[in-house]
Formats: structure tokens, sequence, C-alpha cells
């Protein structure tokens, strides 16, 4: 019986040697080891031994199961990782193939840029007002300090739906609405976006175009508030580096009144052909509320000052993104508006 | 306005480059919005006489001209233009000259004859060809008789002069006048003024007696001056005042039109000449024009004049359109001898009223809508008739009629319209007797006539100004509101306002200073400030933040600090209505649609295309009356047109694939403008889609269908937080511009909030599109009606128990629609059902002719323990038994 055992233990390792697949290696294991396997079959002949062969062979018969079985598994574990070598090998694809991910829609810069607008200033403390599109003379002129036939209508070439109803040609009128709403509580800090329409159609002007109007009215707001406001706008905006320059001007509305000027963001103020070489881009207009628009909305200008200014979006956005054209932002060509 | 910097210079003395100027006044507030440079460096340009012509014995169209150019020795040039005579003066390039264009010039021969410079056009001058008359532009530049042979032409034609293009706000016109440009530098550079002297008129003398003037609308003409020249022989004006002219961009004409033209470019005053023999009765009447009357303008244009327009009238007729345009009538021409000049102050408004009637808009109107400086209109007739004599261009009659309604009185220096004043005679400073003659020409002029403006402000000066603390004896409040100092606002300036407002701390010296370099006259002070009265010519300034913005200005704004306001902390945010519609982006674009950005306006045509029956809200159209083309005539009352034609743009560039959506207003009239209230204007959600999502080597096309669209509607309400069962569609049969059987009403628990559908073939064929296009739009103020929803954040806990999903297919007949089975599935469940989705509709071979399939996922999971089989299998089996009884459906398997 021990000579069976030698002989089984020397088959066996010949035939594990020749396994070559994992599924070879466990159908082995059936063969010899399993319930009706080799070994024990010959183990069952144990009974016919004598008591003092019974240990002997026994101990041997455990020898060849234990060696076969650290064979086995050290096998087993050599084919795994061949396998998964060749099934990684088989699986390699042609990377170079185009994604699959989902379609991606885009904003139009006009209202990322408004939004952009929106949060820097709601960082300040403002919140944001709207108004109708379609205005009254009253508030889009008069509630302004801009009376009829009064020159700097012309400033502004206006649609009118009937003598006394129009397009709006800035955001300005719903500072008036707002006073009016707020009167005579402090502080109000508004910014205004929204469309606004005039008669001009060429590369740098659309007859609807977008503006950001911002009033604050407080107690001792000062026109150097307005000069750091804006300041903080522009870095925010802009970039840190960036520095601001007012220059006066005239706005019926305010007084006194500024045109403010980045430093220009193609050539960082060095001087080029987007700002005619002065180094500045001219961006806003503002100034301090003029006292009899604060007189018409309700607050005494004795009491409480206030700063306004207003932007164009498009100027903004043209800035930001390198546009040349305006009209480019408002034909909505997949492949420009792709771009954002 | 155009500013001559020769010019400039011989008004006030300069230090400065141009350049260096023109950044001062921009940066002070008079922009100057470029610098025009001569268009080359002329050389070697003399004047030369003509002295001998003789034809050119090779060329017919050849002449030869002996020139004296002031060199003894004559020579020799040959030229081939006709307009040139023995005895003209010409320019002369002379060899070595470079002209305009790069030509240089050198002795040549032409056709045998060696000639030896050449004859020079306005052209190759480098002259506005838009300012000279046609002879002028035609052939050689023909140089008037009286200017020096050998002369440098450069110098003699002012050739390389430069021009300041000058970007005035509407406040300050008064800079229309160089004059008042003269005084803004005098006032930023410290500059000594020169302005000419002129010499007044008094109200007595012949012109009295040879006409009147009567004024019947003073509401529209205060000021009415009239003066007369006689032996007048019109003739070209002087080559300075031509050149000065052109330089300010007007075109010389005649002596006495020139005139009237030059003293406008000097004061900012407008004036007029009148053949005074055409003038019936030689007399003038301001008033309206009658019903019915006409004028045939200057322009050659017959005008109806209507009583709005105010006219300068004689005896009969209408001869002007006051301030606007002089009539043909009585134009002055070659024929006349005696001129009676203009000058008036007319009510801005009423010009700017005609003008924007008439549509007739010129250099006068420009000035009168802006309102000129009613001091200053006799002295600039005054001004005129000089100007005429010095030139010869007539004799001065002496005396004019100066009718003026609104004449301050002449003993009262201070006249106010309150009636207690603060200031009692006694306390008027001595120099308040300057005041005297009222009527010199503007405040504080008188010094700058003699030479001394910029030197000492009025009034300031030791010993004439009573410095008197007012304010205890006076307060405030008593104080009157309106006060008037030689016809000018007295302001009330307040050294403390002046820091507050701007947040400087400027002292009062350094106002002062300012103020005085600005001409305002100083009335008055007390510890608080001063009582000041701005000069005549600046109109603008009327109230302490005039003041303030003056002082800001010159002061410099770069000097003003930079603060941040110091008030109470606020919270910015967006309001319920903004969050809703930056969800909505955020939304849309997440799920692949790109925004676009399409006007408010449209062609009513367009819209009108999609075909809907009258009373319809898409018809409900306010109109623009003054639109720029018919493309933008009518408020879009829906979005679907414009978003229709960012689509056929699109297709037209070959962009054939789309999804676009748009966030904006629409416009309804709802009884504007018959019921005095302003249109309805409502947010709206739009969208299109067209084409497909293209076929790729990793899966098939897609089509963008009203499924893919639906799709869309779904995923955008479930993130703004409604549940999947709040939204529904109901089918609509005749919604205008979409597919009947292809078009629905988007249902939000149970309330319908938009529409949805695939755009009618007549519609897509009526854009020019070829391709199926879906589109919906939603009515965005029923998503902020639901407040309660845009604000919960919709967080259902995550159970730990896993689902269980199962497949359901069952036959059903064609007419079931796949929302009753759902809602069927749904009735037989109880809570554990979470998800109900339908992934595969099949009709074909396997199954009986006008019955589908419809296979559901169901997704199972209770909130507190795992599911077995067993406890779903029992609503499966209450679920199958239902179907069957209600839509006699059978399971597929
Ligand atoms: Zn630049």
């Amino acid at each position: 019986m021990q000579e069976q055992l030698r002989a089984l233990k020397e088959k066996a390792e010949q035939e594990l040697q020749a396994c070559q697949k994992v599924e070879d290696v466990q159908e082995f294991r059936v063969r010899y080891l399993g319930k009706k396997g080799e070994l024990t079959q010959i183990l069952r002949g144990m009974g016919q031994l004598s008591p003092e062969e019974r240990p002997v062979v026994g101990q041997l018969a455990n020898e060849v199961r234990d060696s076969l079985e650290g064979k086995i598994a050290q096998l087993l574990e050599t084919l795994k990782v061949k396998e998964l070598e060749q099934r990684l090998l088989s699986e390699s694809i042609d990377i170079t193939l185009p994604g699959t991910a989902a379609e991606i829609g885009r904003q139009h810069p006009l209202s990322m840029v408004i939004e952009e607008i929106e949060e820097i200033f709601m960082g300040m403390g403002f919140t944001i007002e709207e108004g109708p599109e379609i205005e009254l003379d009253y508030y889009n002129f008069e509630a302004l300090n801009i009376p009829k036939d009064h020159p700097a209508r012309d400033m502004q070439d206006s649609f009118y739906l009937t003598p006394e109803v129009l397009l709006r040609t800035h955001t300005s009128p719903v500072q008036a609405r707002t006073m009016e709403k707020t009167k005579p509580h402090v502080p109000v800090k508004i910014i205004v976006p929204g469309k606004v329409y005039r008669r001009d159609d060429d590369a740098t002007h659309s007859p609807m175009f977008h503006q950001v109007e911002g009033l604050m009215i407080d107690k001792n707001i000062r026109f150097s508030d307005l000069k750091g406001v804006l300041l903080n706008f522009a870095r925010q905006m802009f970039g840190a580096d960036q520095k601001i320059r007012l220059r006066p001007s005239f706005f019926p509305f305010t007084e006194p009144s500024a045109e403010v000027d980045i430093s220009c963001v193609m050539c960082k103020g060095v001087g080029c052909r987007t700002c005619s070489q002065t180094g500045w881009l001219e961006i806003l207009g503002a100034g301090m509320v003029h006292p009899r628009v604060l007189e018409m909305g309700g607050y005494n200008p004795e009491e409480v000052t206030g700063f306004a200014f207003g932007m164009g979006v498009e100027r903004v956005a043209m800035l930001k993104y390198g546009i040349d054209d305006m009209r480019l932002l408002f034909e909505n060509d997949v492949r420009f508006l792709r771009q954002f | 306005m155009l500013v001559s910097w020769k010019w400039l210079k011989e008004l006030v003395e300069i230090e400065k480059t141009p350049e260096e100027l023109a950044d001062l006044l921009t940066m002070s507030g008079v922009a100057v919005d470029g610098i025009i440079y001569p268009s080359i460096e002329l050389r070697n340009l003399k004047v030369g006489l003509i002295e001998e012509i003789s034809p050119h014995p090779n060329a017919d169209k050849l002449l030869i001209c002996r020139v004296d150019i002031g060199e003894g020795e004559k020579r020799t040039i040959v030229t081939g233009a006709q307009n040139v005579q023995a005895g003209h003066k010409v320019p002369v390039a002379l060899p070595g000259a470079v002209l305009t264009g790069g030509k240089s010039i050198e002795s040549a021969e032409l056709r045998g004859i060696q000639s030896d410079g050449m004859l020079c056009s306005a052209r190759e001058l480098g002259m506005d060809e838009d300012k000279l008359s046609p002879e002028q532009k035609e052939g050689i530049y023909l140089l008037p008789d009286d200017v020096t042979v050998g002369a440098d032409v450069v110098q003699v034609l002012n050739l390389d002069d430069l021009v300041l293009e000058l970007d005035l706000t509407p406040n300050r016109a008064d800079c229309l006048g160089m004059w008042n440009v003269a005084r803004e530098v005098a006032a930023l550079t410290g500059g000594k003024l020169r302005l000419p002297e002129v010499e007044g008129s008094t109200e007595e003398g012949t012109c009295a007696g040879m006409t009147r003037v009567e004024i019947q609308n003073e509401e529209l003409c205060n000021r009415y001056v009239a003066r007369i020249v006689k032996d007048v022989r019109i003739a070209p004006s002087p080559l300075w005042m031509q050149q000065r002219l052109m330089a300010a961009g007007v075109r010389p004409i005649n002596n006495v039109v020139d005139v009237t033209n030059y003293v406008m470019m000097e004061t900012g005053q407008p004036l007029h000449s009148f053949d005074y023999d055409r003038l019936r009765e030689n007399r003038i009447v301001v008033r309206r024009a009658r019903e019915g009357e006409e004028i045939v303008t200057l322009d050659g244009q017959r005008r109806q004049l209507n009583p709005e327009m105010l006219v300068i009238a004689d005896a009969e007729r209408p001869v002007a359109l006051a301030g606007v345009m002089g009539g043909q009538e009585t134009e002055v021409t070659e024929q006349t001898k005696t001129i009676l000049l203009e000058s008036a102050s007319f009510n801005g408004p009423s010009i700017r009223r005609t003008s924007h009637a008439l549509g007739l808009r010129s250099e006068s109107s420009l000035r009168f809508e802006k309102t000129v400086d009613v001091q200053l209109v006799r002295w600039a007739a005054d001004r005129a008739v000089q100007l005429l004599s010095q030139i010869g261009a007539g004799m001065a009659v002496d005396g004019c009629v100066d009718c003026y309604p609104g004449r301050p009185p002449q003993e009262e220096p201070l006249h106010f319209q309150a009636p207690k004043f603060y200031l009692a005679k006694s306390h008027l400073p001595k120099a308040f007797s300057w005041a005297d003659n009222i009527d010199t020409p503007f405040a504080g002029a008188e010094q700058g006539l003699s030479g001394q403006q910029g030197e000492r402000p009025p009034f300031a000066q030791e010993g004439e100004f009573e410095i008197k603390e007012l304010s205890e004896e006076f307060p405030e409040e008593q104080m009157p509101q309106e006060l008037w100092f030689r016809g000018r606002p007295v302001i009330r300036l307040r050294f403390r306002r002046v820091n507050e407002i701007l947040g400087t701390k400027i002292k009062p010296v350094e106002m002062e200073t300012i103020l005085q370099a600005l001409q305002i006259t100083f009335l008055e002070k007390d510890r608080e400030g001063w009582w000041v009265a701005p000069p005549s010519y600046r109109r603008d300034l009327e109230r302490e933040v005039d003041l303030v913005e003056e002082i800001a200005r010159l002061y410099s704004y770069e000097r003003i600090p930079t603060t941040l306001p110091e008030g109470v902390t606020t919270q910015g945010q967006r309001n319920t209505e903004q969050q809703i519609r930056y969800r909505v982006r955020k939304n849309m674009v997440a799920q692949g649609l790109m925004e676009v950005i399409n006007y408010s306006f449209i062609n009513k045509a367009r819209l009108e295309r999609l075909g809907y029956p009258a009373g319809h809200p898409f018809g409900d159209m306010v109109v623009v009356k003054n639109p720029l083309s018919e493309e933008q005539a009518v408020m879009r009352t829906c979005l679907l047109p414009g978003l229709l034609d960012t689509v056929k743009r699109n297709l037209n560039k070959r962009n054939k694939n789309l999804r676009f959506f748009e966030v904006g207003k629409i416009f309804r009239a709802e009884g504007f403008p018959e019921q005095r209230k302003l249109p309805e204007e409502e947010w709206c959600l739009g969208a299109v889609a067209t084409g497909k999502r293209e076929k790729s080597w990793a899966y098939g096309a897609e089509e963008y269908d009203f499924y893919y669209l639906k799709g869309v509607i779904a995923n955008l309400l479930t993130g703004l937080g409604y549940g999947a069962e709040d939204f529904a569609l109901a089918a609509v049969q005749d919604y205008p511009g979409l597919h009947p059987g292809r078009a629905a009403t988007i249902l939000l628990k149970g309330r319908p909030i938009g529409v949805l559908g695939e755009v009618h073939p007549l519609v897509l064929e009526e854009f020019e599109i070829d391709q199926r296009v879906v589109t919906f739009s939603i009515d965005l103020p029923q998503l902020w009606a639901d407040e309660e929803v845009s604000r919960k954040v919709l967080l259902v806990p995550v159970t730990k128990f896993p689902a269980i999903s199962r497949d359901l297919a069952i036959l059903v007949p064609e007419e079931i629609t796949a929302a009753e089975v759902e809602k069927l599935i749904r009735e037989q469940a109880n809570e554990w059902l979470k998800e109900v989705r339908l992934f595969d509709l099949y009709r074909g071979q396997q199954i009986q002719e006008n019955w589908k399939s419809l296979a559901f996922s169901l997704t199972w999971q209770a909130p507190d323990k795992t599911l077995t089989d067993e406890e779903v299998n029992i609503f499966h089996q209450k679920i199958e038994e239902a179907l069957a009884a209600r839509f006699g459906a059978g399971l597929r398997r």
C-alpha cells in the first residue's frame, strides 16, 4: 500500500505539471483528492491493514495529500497571474478613438458677464432690482432730471411706442422706481441688470443691448466711496492689478459725474490698438446722484447722498473675451457660442 | 467743436504742447477726442506771381508761365491747368518740395521745355476740399492779391495748423465758442487771456431810425438786437478768416456770411444777416408762425410752418426760421447794399422742437438748443459790425436796436425774486457799482476785454469786499431761495458740503483759488461758506452741487481719495424670481442646450406666420412707432419666431444639429395704449431642438424629437425641486405654429405652464427650414408661483436598504397611452414603488396588429427593511390582474 501511495504521488506530480489552465488544475484536484478521487480510493483500503501498519500508512497518506495540496495552490496562483496577464493583453483598446461624453450646453457670454457682475456686487451687499423694458417717459427721462426738449435727450435716440411710452434707453429708470418704493429708508444698495434699446445699428452699436446700473444711497456717501467701490469691482472683474481712472463728464442725473476708465486689459496700460494707444479703456459712467433726482425720488439731499453708475455689458464682454464686432453677440452662431 | 491751435494760442497764452493741453482738457471734463495734424510737412512752397503766360510749342494742353517768386530771377514753369492768367498769385512748389500724397518735385523737362517747379492745386496742398468752393477745387489754387510774392505758402495758408477735436457734453455748450474754450484753458493753466477788444454800441443813433423790432412772443425770445451796416461790398473774406473758418469746419462763402459765422465761432452766439432793403417796411417782428404760412429756407426747401414755430418776420411775412435757418428771399446777395444783422436769444426747447419737426439742424440751432448767453447778444452784434468794418465789407451805421423784454433793471445791480433779502443795500461791497452798466458783455468780461482776466477775480480785492458774518443774524432757513445777480443765480456754497460730497479735505482757500480761476463772482462770505454768482457764459452752473463739481474737476478727480462706504453692512442676494431664472439657465446648460439672446423686437410678418386666430394673445402686439426697419417693428409676443430665425441662420452656415434655449421677456399689449397702463411683460423660457445627436463609432444617432425635449422639461422640473409625478402633458390639437398630432400643454401639478410640440411643417416652410424642429415654451412666473418648492431643499433620505428592480412588459391596444398604464401601475402599488420608467416601446411581428408592447422598469424600495421577492411579487400580481381587467392587457414574456 505504501508502494501504491508512492506511485500515486509520482504519477500525480507528473500530471500536475502538465496542467496549463486553472480548470485543468481543478479537475486534477477532484480526480485525486475529491470524494471519489484516487487517493481517497486507496485510503478506503486502510481497514485491511494491520494496526501496526495503519499509523505509518496514515502518515504517508497525509504527507502525500499535503504535498499535493501545496503544489496545487502554488500552481493555481501562478496560473491565475498568467491568465490575468493574458486577459489584460487581449483587452487593450485604441485609445485614440473619440470620447463619448454627453453633449454640453453653454451659457451666452452676455448672461455670464451679467451673472459675474451680479455676484461681485452681491458680495459688496447689493441686491438685484429689475424694471420694465417698456417704460414711461417720466421714469426714463424726467425723473432723471432730463426734461422734455432737453439737449441731453440727443445722447440717447429712443424707440417710441406712444409720445409718453418708449423702450427704455438705459437701466437708470429703475433708480427712480426703486427710490419711490424705498423712500425714505436707507441704505439703498441695488444693481440693475437688463436690456435697453437705442436707435443705433453698426459694428459697435446694437439697437438692443444690456446694461448694469448701480445705485447706493445712504447717509454720508461720498465721491471717494464711488471710487473705492468701482476699483473693487474692476479688480474682481478684470484682475487684481487693475487701475481705474475717473474723468469729469456729464450725465443729467449725476453730479459730479465721471467717465471711468480701466487700465487696458489687452496691453496692461502700455498702449495698443484696442485702447487707441492711451493705455485706458472707457468702461462705465458714474457720479454722485443729482440732488434733484434724490428730491424727485422722495429723499432729502441734505440728509442723504448717493452714487450711481452704469456700464454696458456688451462692452465688458467684448473686452473680456476679445470680441471685435458686437453683432456676433446677437447672431447666435453655435460656432461662436460653443467657445464660452 | 473743432479748435484751431493757432487761433486758440492767439486768445490765450499756452505753454503746453497740443498733446499736453489735450490731456489736461480731457482730464478736466472737456474731452479732446483727437488732434488733427497737417497731412504732411510741406516744404519749399512759395507765393508766385504769374507775369506772363504763353502756349507750349509742343503740346496743346500745356502752358508756359514766367513766375516771379521774389528771387529777382523769374522762373519758367509748365502747367496743365487752364484757370491761370497773368497777374494771378499762386502757390509754387520749388524743386525739392514734397506735396500731399508724397509727390516730390524736381526740375523736369516737359515736352522740350525745362520746368523749374510746379503750380499747386488745393488738393496737392492737403486742403480739405469739402470746405472749398467749386472754383477753388478746380485747377490751381489762386491766392488773394494781397499776399506777398515769395512768402512761404505754408505760413500764408496756415497749412501747419493743427486742430483739437472737442467732444462736448451737453452742459458745456459754452465751449462751442472759441473764447470760452480759451477761458477754460486759462482757468486750467493760469495762462493769460487775450480776448479782442470790442467797441460797444449805444441804443440811440441812426440805427433806431432805420428799423424797429417787435417781439410778440417773449416766452420764446427774450432779446433781439439789430444793427445795420451800409455800403456793403460783397466779396470773399480775407484769407485769415477763411482759414479759421475752415479749421472750425465751416465753409467760407462771402465776407458778410463769413463774419457772422466767424463771430459765432468766436462767441458761440449765432448771428444772421438780412438784406435790409428786402425786408418789408424794413422792420422785424418776432412771432409764432401763422397756420398756413410757408417759407423757402436758404437751402432752397419750401417749408410749411405752424404756430408751434417761432419765425422772424418783416411787416408781412416770415423771413427766417428763428434760430434755425434764414429765408431765401431776404438772403444777402451780390446786389445787397445794406444789411440788418440779427443777434438774439431764443428759447432752446422751442428751437429744438422746430428743428426736429423740420428735420433741419444747423450750427445755429445746435447752439440755441443749448441756450446761449443772453448777456452776450448785443455784444456779439457789435463784434460782427466791428469786423465787417475792419475787413472793408461795409460801413457801420451807429447805434443799435436792443429789444430786451427780460432785461434786468438797470438801477438795481442785485435783483431777486424772493420778497426778503439777506443783504441790506448798505452791506453791498463797493464793487457792486461796477454793475451799473448792466449791459457789459458778461459778468467779468470787462476784465477780459481789458486784458486783465485771470489776474484777479471780480469783487475779491482787498478793501473792496466787506466780509460779514451773517449766519447768526440771518438763519439759513430764512434765506430766500432764489437770488439773482446780473441775471445769474446767487449760489450758497458751503465749505463743509464740498468735502462731504467729495470725501476730501480741500481747504477753503484752495476752493477760492479754483472758483476765482473760473471767474466766479464772490458776493458774500461767512464762517461756513460763500454766496457766489457764476459768470454769464456758464449757464450750466445753477446750484451748489454744480460748483462742487467745478471744484472737483479743477482739483482733479485723481486727487480725490479712494474709500469704501462706512454704513451698515447689508446682505446681497437674488430674490426668488432671480434665483429661479438663474437655476433654469444652469439646468438647461447642464442638459446640453446653448443659450441664445435674440432681439425683443421682431418682424410682424414673421410672427404672423405662426398662423394664430384672431384674438389670440400672439396677435396682441405692442408696435414700435419709429423702428429702424421692419425687422424690428413689433415687440415679440412669444419667443418662437426669434428662435426659428436663429435656427435658420445656423442652418445657412451648415450647423445642422442645434439645441437652443432663451430666457427673455415677451410683451403683450393687453389694452395698451388705450388703457393708460404699460403693456404686460412676462419672463419666458423657450427652447428649440433640431437635427440629431450624430451617430458615432460607439452609439447610434439620436433624433432631437418631441421626447427629447419632453425629457429636458422633466429634468428641468425635477431639478427645480418638483416631483416626477407633478409633471404631465395633455394633448392639444390647435396650438398656433405646432403640429396638431405632436403638441401638448405642459401641466405642472395640473395647471398649464407652457406648451411642447413639433413645429408645424407649414411654419417651417415659411421660415425656409427643411428639417423637423421641436420646441417648448414655459411661462416662468408659473415656476415662481410655487415659492415653497423653490425654497425647499429637497433631500429625500437615502435608505440603506437595497432596492429591487423588476421589468414588466405588457401588451395593450394602440389607443391606450403610456401615461394611462403608468397611472394604473401606481394605483395598484404602495409607497414602496419608487420609480416607474418606460424603457421600451415595440410594435411589430410578434404582436398582433394595432397592439403595442410597453416595457416598464419598476423600482421597489422600503425605508425600513430589505424587501423580499415575495413581498414584491404580491404587488406585481395585483398590477397584472388590474391591467388585464382594465385594458385587456396581457403580459409579454
Ligand atoms: Zn491697450
